[in-house]
């Protein structure tokens, strides 16, 4: 879903920006506070791994294919805002490295992937805590659905966008955007739940952080 | 040094990049969009190119760039996260 140069207008890029600056010079104040010794290489691997399986491009229907985005892991494990970082480092450098996503786009891509993607799937993923409980399937669950929606919120954002810029017509974007990644949310929801079961099974320690 | 937990997981994430050929090199969903709903061609091409799409330049088999530019990416964003973290950790000490 990384909008490249041409597809958005000067104005929808700008403000795009804009936002993208300011939610992360907050994102930095927030995340600060609650930086601990774990956290450390933890957003390091997150990084890393979360650029890593965004280029495995699965099939979906029809001649097309998807990807993982990772803000819903990003923000279940470390919280939306770390989420924010997170997703703005892997953005950046595939912005200004790969050139994957516009460089006057950054700051939409940022808002799309980053922004709407990780505060969506951590208040899903934390409201179905609350109201299931804390049993591992359940949790499971409510990651994947979390991310799934992550994916499809993020595409109707961008949908947005783009008949904002008057580049497509909102009743054309919409359900294109929406159907299209409701699919590939799919993939997300599948990928998230399985990192969060092997992290479980493994290091359950670093689901806690968020708790405390 | 001694092994830590996320030495596994940095390993994990170099092992999918050296997955990445494999991937589907279909049009993602909102290219999909734009070849459907005719406005692919509004695309601009890229101010300047490092590793474009993701392959590493100057190297003649396919695969190979490709892992290249995954394992690059890989320590580039380990190094960025760990130092971001690092950096904020710190500063909320003081």
């Amino acid at each position: 879903m990384h909008i490249p140069d041409g597809f958005i207008s000067a104005p929808v890029a700008t403000v795009g920006c804009i936002v993208a600056a300011g939610c992360v010079a907050y994102a930095v104040k927030a995340t600060n506070k609650k930086m601990g010794e774990k956290q450390i290489p933890l957003m390091g691997v997150l990084a890393a791994f979360i650029f890593a399986a965004q280029m495995l491009n699965f099939p979906i229907a029809g001649g097309t294919s998807g990807h993982f985005i990772g803000a819903a892991l990003a923000a279940i494990l470390l919280g939306p805002w770390a989420g924010v970082l997170i997703m703005t480092c892997v953005l950046a450098v595939q912005c200004l490295v790969f050139q994957d996503g516009g460089l006057f786009a950054l700051g939409v891509n940022i808002f799309n992937m980053g922004i709407v993607a990780s505060f969506i799937s951590y208040y899903v993923y934390r409201g179905g805590a609350f109201l299931f409980g804390e049993q591992k399937r359940r949790t499971l669950v409510s990651g994947g659905l979390a991310a799934w929606l992550s994916v499809t919120i993020a595409s109707i954002a961008c949908a947005f966008e783009l008949a904002i810029s008057g580049t497509v017509p909102l009743g054309v974007a919409l359900p294109a955007m929406a159907g299209v990644h409701a699919l590939i949310g799919i993939g997300e929801g599948a990928i998230t739940a399985t990192v969060l079961s092997l992290i479980m099974a493994t290091r359950a320690d670093l689901l806690e952080i968020q708790k405390a | 040094m001694k092994f830590k937990w996320w030495h596994g997981a940095l390993i994990f994430a170099l092992f999918v990049a050296l997955l990445s050929p494999l991937a589907s090199s279909s049009p993602d969903g909102l290219e999909r969009v734009a070849e459907d709903k005719g406005f692919m061609e509004t695309a601009r091409e890229a101010v300047f190119e490092v590793i474009p799409d993701y392959a590493m330049p100057g190297v003649g088999n396919e695969a190979i760039a490709t892992i290249l530019a995954g394992i690059i990416g890989v320590l580039i964003l380990f190094g960025i996260g760990y130092g971001l973290a690092r950096l904020l950790k710190r500063k909320g000490e003081a």
